[in-house]
């Protein structure tokens, strides 16, 4: 069975809240909408307070080529453009909207019948995912009608699929992909006729059993898309490991994956470009996994964006008493969350909560050079080096030992016996590095 | 025996002869004529490298003052005026004289004035705290006292002080080479003029949102009220971003700002005890805390 070559490693799986279906959260009283949900320029916000607006109403518009829309995902009374605390920890510009009723934008299209033939041709398609704000649901968040418009000179031979679902306990890929698997199909189908592309391949690890066979049976009906079973190994969701596994392309130092011909988007991402071009749908819900050890009812929730996390918990059980902490998005690469009332974005897989007992992290020694995090590393490049050069703000060197190249999969940080904080010193070098190129730029 | 001994001399010292002369033109040709100043000036330099004049260490600072020979632009903060009138002396110029800098720390949220909300436990570094979130406080703008500046300093002048985990800067120590307002991902730390006899007011706050917000999360924020903006004679008080901000160079240190401040963000260091007039007693300052 295919697999990446190098590093890599086998955290627990934990898939806890696999075998529940995604339920329907019911709408919160209140959501707060941040304007900036992708990656690129923070859109521009083209509501007043006051305004009564409707689900699925534009109410951001993304102003730059690298940013995205942000539509309304409920219907009410904006109360207030203020400021709140999402995921990253610090406050963010967000549209504060007191939910009244469920009405809906004349134009979507929410009846349950399944649209196939696919009419749009590709600039209307890659022009209504930008209307529609679409972007990356793997977590990333990159505006997806980027990815779609292929740079002069570059060919796409392939559109990969992303359904390896690699993180611990997050399911919502998975439980995508057995009750929505044939709009995601067509979403495909729409991807490819954009990208100009015959074949598509949608990567599955083999721990979801039921999500290939079902895909398989599906994909009968659908020409040129195939499913291929993949070993378990993390972080094969990221798009360089997919491209390997799959293909066995390798994507060079510094480039995008359309360098060898290969475009990435996660099976979500498929399901939403479904909604956007076939049911008129703007991105305005997601699936959320709502999961953890010492919660009562782990779950999948279809949410709408904008819900604070703490309705999603209250529905899942309540947040336990040993508590310790509460991470969006899964245990290697989530973030802990410094408020509960944080919203849910474009970019939350899931939500997870750790008992205390489980959530501090290993005590702190001194590094006794064994080469661990070297030989798990994903990306074949030196984690303790770098997080060393970081630490002693060596930033040209982090540079040329290629930081730029870390995808921040935490497998160095998994797996050092020493608990050195290496992702964290590998995210700070990333950052610092990637400003001093841009400035350098600029010059 | 003999021959042997003589023909090794010989030759030795033959090739010596000639080696002694190709060398003596090489000379010749690569001399390197360098100004006696600089080393005159770089052995009245501290030695101490550090790079707070903005050049690569004491050599460089010397070679590039004896380059320009202008002494306006260069300064040792490290040597002071003292140091800086010995060069002019050596270069036969006029130093100006430079009133001597110290660096201040400007947020005072201590443990018991910004309570914490939440707990960190990453990498021991400002600088990544910075990146990751607002804070153990919520502050966005606060000190993260995981001591980059304590780091950054060559000095020793600056601890983290265990009862409030903010950083204390040594009045006798610092050099004010400003390497720890680099260090300080947040720029909470400025060089400011050291004052009479030590004795400085600041706004020690440097939190730029509104003041419920602000407050919400320490207790002595600056909310941006703009009391101490009408209360200031001199106008050295401005108001920016929610943030009032005293310059140095205009505050004549009359502490009239000091009593009206409602939330106490503004600290006063080294000045004698007020004296309590009758009519004041309702405005009594609370305490503050020296950081």
């Amino acid at each position: 069975m295919k697999t990446f070559a190098l590093g890599g490693v086998h955290p627990e799986e934990n898939k806890l809240s696999a075998d529940k279906a995604i339920e329907t959260l019911p709408l919160p009283g209140k959501v707060y909408v941040p304007v900036s949900q992708s990656l690129g320029a923070p859109s521009k916000v083209v509501v007043e307070k006051g305004a009564i607006v409707k689900t699925g109403q534009l109410i951001a518009k993304g102003e730059s080529f690298i940013s995205a829309n942000v539509h309304s995902p409920v219907s009410g009374k904006v109360a207030k453009i203020d400021e709140v605390i999402d995921a990253s920890g610090y406050k963010r510009q967000a549209v504060f909207i007191d939910v009244e009723g469920d009405e809906w934008d004349e134009s979507i299209d929410r009846s349950p019948e399944i649209i196939r033939e696919i009419s749009a041709g590709r600039d209307t398609i890659v022009r209504k995912i930008n209307e529609m704000g679409v972007v990356g649901l793997g977590g990333a968040t990159f505006p997806s009608h980027v990815k779609l418009m292929v740079p002069d000179g570059k060919k796409a031979e392939y559109l990969l699929i992303n359904g390896v679902e690699c993180e611990p306990y997050l399911t919502s890929d998975h439980r995508l992909m057995l009750e929505r698997g044939e709009e995601m199909l067509i979403g495909i189908q729409i991807l490819k006729k954009a990208l100009g592309v015959n074949k598509a391949f949608i990567g599955i690890e083999n721990n979801k059993p039921d999500a290939i066979s079902h895909l398989k049976t599906l994909c009968i009906k659908f020409e040129g898309i195939e499913v291929v079973p993949l070993k378990v190994k993390y972080p094969q969701g990221g798009e360089k490991q997919l491209i390997k596994a799959v293909v066995n392309r390798e994507v060079p130092s510094g480039k995008l994956p359309i360098e060898v011909g290969c475009v990435v988007n996660n099976v979500g991402t498929a399901f939403a470009v479904y909604e956007a071009i076939q049911k008129n749908k703007p991105l305005i819900e997601r699936v959320v996994t709502v999961t953890g050890k010492s919660v009562s009812k782990p779950a999948n929730f279809m949410v709408r964006i904008g819900t604070p996390v703490s309705a999603l918990i209250d529905q899942a059980g309540g947040l336990p008493d040993d508590t310790g902490k509460v991470i969006s998005g899964g245990p290697m690469m989530g973030k802990a969350l410094t408020s509960l009332d944080a919203p849910v974005v474009k970019g939350t897989s899931g939500i997870l909560i750790m008992p205390e007992n489980e959530s501090r992290r290993a005590p702190q020694v001194n590094c006794i050079r064994c080469g661990r995090c070297i030989t798990v590393c994903p990306m074949g490049l030196e984690p303790v080096l770098l997080a060393q050069l970081s630490e002693n703000q060596l930033f040209e060197r982090t540079e040329k030992e290629r930081i730029m190249d870390c995808i921040e999969c935490g497998s160095c940080h998994y797996t050092c016996p020493a608990g050195r904080p290496l992702l964290d010193y590998l995210r700070l070098g990333k950052n610092k590095t990637g400003i001093l190129i841009r400035n350098r730029g600029k010059k | 025996m003999n021959e042997t001994i003589l023909f090794a001399v010989i030759s030795l010292s033959a090739i010596g002869v000639i080696s002694a002369v190709i060398l003596y033109f090489v000379a010749q040709k690569f001399k390197v004529i360098e100004d006696p100043r600089i080393d005159i000036v770089n052995e009245k330099l501290p030695g101490a490298n550090c790079g707070g004049c903005g050049l690569a260490g004491c050599r460089a600072f010397a070679e590039e003052l004896v380059k320009t020979g202008d002494l306006s632009k260069l300064n040792c903060p490290v040597g002071g005026s003292d140091t800086m009138k010995e060069i002019a002396a050596v270069l036969g110029l006029v130093a100006e004289e430079k009133d001597p800098m110290i660096a201040v720390v400007r947020c005072n949220g201590s443990r018991a004035n910004a309570p914490q909300k939440v707990s960190y436990e990453g990498a021991s570094s400002c600088a990544f705290a910075h990146y990751l979130s607002a804070g153990e406080s919520g502050c966005p703008n606060g000190c993260l006292g995981l001591g980059d500046c304590v780091v950054s300093c060559k000095f020793d002048a600056i601890y983290i002080s265990e009862e409030t985990g903010l950083p204390v800067v040594s009045d006798e120590k610092c050099v004010a080479c400003g390497a720890c307002v680099t260090a300080c991902p947040r720029s909470i730390i400025e060089l400011r003029k050291k004052g009479k006899k030590d004795r400085r007011i600041f706004v020690s706050c440097v939190n730029t949102e509104k003041g419920g917000p602000a407050k919400k999360n320490c207790s002595v924020a600056c909310i941006g009220c703009g009391k101490c903006v009408k209360e200031c004679p001199y106008e050295a008080i401005t108001l920016v971003n929610n943030l009032a901000y005293i310059d140095y160079d205009k505050c004549r240190l009359c502490r009239k700002c000091e009593p009206v401040c409602p939330t106490g963000a503004i600290l006063e260091l080294n000045f004698p005890p007020r004296k309590e007039k009758a009519g004041d007693a309702e405005k009594t300052p609370e305490p503050v805390v020296a950081g």
